[in-house]
């Protein structure tokens, strides 16, 4: 991947840098176009911090008229965009480009309307997601997919991503829990799909613009569903001597009729850096270790709880302690969800994973890792979201030593040909990007790639989108529509009928 | 008129390869049970996928299940129930409302018409519909091409969701022939809270207040005087019902009870409906069985705000003979007209009340012929969504004019 090939800048528009800075500056007048080098440096780069670019100009719109205005004006010129919320992304999504405009969708940071009794609210996409459960919160409400950036990254970057969370499993993804959008096509038009009710009209297109990782559209305001917060949550902390026994017990939890709020996994390297960063008290002496959160009225959860006691004791835990506190249960978290940084101190840097495998095969893909681990030379440790088998390896290199850099991301790349070997996916919730763009072609062939780039093409038929994200080849629309009819030259097929 | 049955996805690949050679359009078929939902089929030939059938993957402890398009839902229903499993979703039945003109209603639909009209039941509004649920397809587009999209895992955001593209597509962009479902436990046992005498204002209120709890309530209906005598054998004959759900885990669902009790214990009369009557009470009302009446008396599925549902039926009641109820805490109203359709008052009212979507799930083929079934799109949406369909089928061979007027 270090060898990223990125669309060819235009050289034209490039040599028009200063005409199309002085026009954004009229669309957006006040401090919404930023173009001095060193100010631009802050959006040089995503969360994926290998990759840097600067773009060609940064604007911050605040109205969608403006973004209307902008995207219109960039689709008559052919001018690239590349839209960008908090800059989260894992996966380089909001990479930019060096000829094109970074529209950063910041400024949009209002909640708009919050209504109880439809249990939605909609939020200009710059609200962050953990503001709009800030906003309801007093009223015991919140926005059920947390994810773990959640406290920076912004709704609309959310929808992009279809971002996930601990608690997916009951609670879904971010498209299960948005009833709405507005948004802006490439040509500068607004369509609104969906609302406060519940089925979007026609195509499902709200469906598809969940994930599409600022491809398709630019989105402008986003309705959401909000729940009432559980009557409470305990989490259990389970220790297993093997990581096949901690995932049969996963699969009996299951088995048994049980959905829990959240269900981590951690392997052995992951427990050790947790516990050396912070005190939480997990086992030492385990190779998997469990967090089970059950949510829900009191009662449910003290009937779950000691269901699913008995469930790991069945299976073999060595550890079992059930939260008796509110105090309790967020110092079992907090050791998860402090394993990215705990990982982080003890080496000079990682590279996380994305990819989600079937929960059963698990130990093969563990014991595969270690073979990997061995072949390259690197640590790894793992974090799963073990309801449903997203697993997140980090492997530890330094960026320092010549060379590890691009090891990792072999090994990593190795790591998802892996995943999608044994029927998995190569990424669960941090989006393709440009991270994973070049190995789509593992999962996908020509003509399921052929396809999704035909749906790109309804919606920026030039592909001034976000190019040289997601896919390894845009092949031009007029190709990709191109068909030959042969009248009477395919036979009629010789298939059952009546 | 050529009927093709293909049994496997190659043979279906074959059947649209020579459709899109010959430009000859293709009704898409399962049991047919859906088929007068829509504009009238303008197609040559059929492509009926009932024989497309069989469950080929089914991992309980995965949650997961793959079948062939034309799988009997009935039949993967019922080898969930012997799991303790079930479609969180809660699908439908059409074929009691519209007449289950095939093979005289024995037939229940099949799971690949459960994703082209993106079914769900009262669960709606706790667990999503099949949209929410899909997580892989593959399927053959209008250009005669075969095409795969998502996978079999529930996390996953690799490439565009062509599965969700799927749903609610009536057929109209590709030939689906495999389909691979999240699956979840079935609740352990239920019961129905019902408040008795509501006014629809009142119901509203109470059933937002019952959403808004922590109560976890897995349904939300309110049935009117005029329809609650309609459901399970006339056991609720007499004032409006107001009913709610209760799912789960018995110790969960006895507690939940009484915290309805004292949150809506004050609006009216409670009830307490008990399994089996409960299980059945709410598949009538998946099923829209109060307006199953035999007839052809024009049928709107009504999808908007919850809170703005009562309004937008009251003022259609001061302009039209309409019959109604609510489920989805309102979020879905079934309006059953006396003869006239009423699409402009229905549509008109509808934008007035916070806008939405209206369809008419049923009428003579001549009014659906001539009024569009499916809500009218704006012009920027209207024609972003032709794109798509362009995309997927350019020379319109599948299903053409279901939707939309070509």
């Amino acid at each position: 991947m270090t060898g990223l090939i990125m669309p060819k800048p235009d050289a034209a528009t490039i040599a028009r840098r200063d005409e199309i800075v002085a026009d954004m500056r009229i669309i957006v007048p006040g401090e919404g176009v930023v173009d001095a080098e060193n100010s631009m440096r802050a959006f040089e780069s995503d969360g994926l911090t290998a990759y840097r670019q600067l773009p060609l100009v940064v604007v911050l719109p605040e109205t969608t008229a403006q973004v209307a205005r902008i995207l219109k004006y960039c689709s008559d010129r052919a001018i690239r965009v590349v839209p960008r919320g908090s800059g989260t992304s894992l996966s380089g999504g909001a990479l930019p480009l060096e000829d094109a405009v970074l529209l950063v969708m910041s400024r949009f940071n209002r909640i708009l309307d919050i209504d109880y009794a439809n249990r939605t609210v909609t939020a200009q996409p710059g609200v962050t997601n953990l503001g709009i459960t800030n906003a309801v919160q007093h009223e015991g409400f919140y926005y059920a997919p947390d994810p773990s950036s959640q406290i920076a990254c912004s709704i609309g970057g959310n929808v992009a991503e279809n971002s996930g969370g601990v608690h997916c499993l009951k609670y879904g993804l971010t498209a299960n829990n948005v009833l709405g959008i507005e948004m802006v096509l490439m040509n500068g038009e607004v369509v609104r799909l969906g609302g406060k009710h519940l089925d979007a009209e026609g195509y499902d297109l709200l469906g598809i613009m969940t994930g599409s990782e600022g491809l398709l559209g630019v989105v402008t305001e986003v309705t959401v569903r909000i729940l009432k917060k559980p009557e409470t949550a305990r989490a259990v902390l389970l220790g297993f001597p093997t990581s096949e026994q901690g995932g049969q017990c996963v699969a009996d939890i299951i088995g048994a009729g049980i959905i829990p709020g959240g269900m981590e996994m951690m392997d052995r390297p992951a427990i050790h850096a947790a516990e050396d960063f912070l005190d939480a008290g997990y086992p030492l002496d385990v190779e998997a270790l469990l967090i089970v959160e059950l949510d829900g009225p009191a009662a449910e959860v003290d009937h779950l709880i000691g269901e699913v006691e008995a469930i790991a004791l069945k299976n073999g835990s060595t550890t079992c302690r059930i939260s008796t506190s509110e105090e309790e249960r967020l110092i079992f978290w907090a050791g998860r969800k402090a394993a990215f940084p705990a990982v982080g101190r003890i080496s000079p840097d990682y590279y996380c994973m994305d990819g989600t495998i079937p929960r059963k095969e698990l130990p093969k893909v563990l014991s595969g890792m270690r073979e990997l681990s061995e072949k390259y030379g690197l640590r790894v440790a793992n974090v799963f979201h073990a309801g449903d088998g997203n697993l997140h390896p980090l492997i530890l290199y330094d960026a320092n030593k010549p060379g590890e850099l691009d090891k990792a991301e072999q090994f990593g790349a190795d790591i998802l040909r892996l995943c999608v070997k044994v029927g998995g996916v190569l990424t669960g919730e941090h989006g393709v990007g440009v991270e994973k763009r070049d190995l789509m072609t593992e999962m996908f062939g020509k003509a399921d790639l052929d396809q999704q780039i035909r749906v790109k093409c309804a919606f920026d038929p030039d592909h001034l989108l976000n190019p040289g994200k997601v896919f390894p080849q845009l092949h031009r629309c007029a190709e990709l529509g191109r068909m030959h009819i042969h009248r009477g030259q395919v036979a009629f097929p010789d298939i059952p009928r009546f | 008129m050529t009927t093709f049955t293909p049994s496997t996805s190659a043979e279906v690949l074959d059947a649209v390869q020579w459709a899109v050679s010959e430009e000859a359009p293709l009704e898409v078929l399962g049991h047919g049970t859906k088929r007068g939902i829509g504009r009238p089929a303008q197609s040559e030939h059929a492509l009926d996928l009932s024989r497309l059938s069989g469950v080929t993957l089914y991992e309980p402890e995965e949650l997961v299940l793959s079948a062939r398009a034309g799988t009997p839902l009935a039949e993967i229903e019922a080898l969930l129930a012997e799991h303790g499993q079930e479609l969180a979703f809660e699908p439908m039945d059409y074929a009691p409302l519209l007449g289950g003109e095939a093979d005289g209603g024995r037939k229940s639909g099949t799971i690949g018409g459960v994703l082209a009209a993106n079914l769900a039941g009262p669960r709606r509004i706790k667990a999503g519909a099949a949209r929410d649920h899909i997580l892989g397809v593959h399927a053959v587009s209008g250009r005669g091409e075969a095409f795969k999209s998502g996978g079999r895992v529930v996390k996953n955001v690799t490439g565009y969701d062509l599965s969700k593209a799927m749903a609610g597509s009536w057929g109209t962009l590709a030939v689906v022939t495999d389909l691979t479902f999240k699956v979840l436990p079935a609740a352990q046992t239920e019961v129905t809270f019902a408040l008795r005498g509501l006014t629809e204002e009142a119901a509203a209120s109470a059933m937002a207040l019952a959403m808004g709890s922590s109560g976890e309530v897995a349904g939300a209906a309110h049935l009117p005087e005029s329809v609650t005598g309609r459901v399970i054998d006339g056991a609720l004959k007499g004032k409006g019902s107001t009913l709610f759900r209760l799912e789960g885990f018995g110790p969960s669902v006895a507690y939940r009870f009484d915290g309805l009790v004292r949150l809506l214990g004050e609006y009216g009369v409670v009830e307490r409906i008990e399994e089996p009557q409960s299980r059945l009470l709410w598949s009538e009302i998946r099923d829209c069985m109060p307006f199953a009446d035999g007839t052809r008396r024009p049928v709107w599925r009504v999808s908007m705000a919850p809170m703005a549902a009562h309004g937008m039926v009251m003022a259609l009641r001061m302009e039209a003979a309409v019959d109604a109820f609510y489920d989805w805490q309102g979020g879905l109203v079934w309006l059953r007209m006396e003869a006239d359709p009423e699409v402009e008052a229905v549509r008109r009212l509808l934008a007035q009340f916070g806008g939405g979507h209206a369809t008419l799930v049923r009428a003579a083929p001549a009014i659906r012929a001539a009024v569009p079934v499916f809500q009218p799109q704006p012009p920027a949406l209207a024609a972003l969504s032709a794109r798509l369909k362009e995309q997927f089928d350019p020379n319109g061979i599948l299903n053409p004019g279901r939707m939309a007027a070509t």
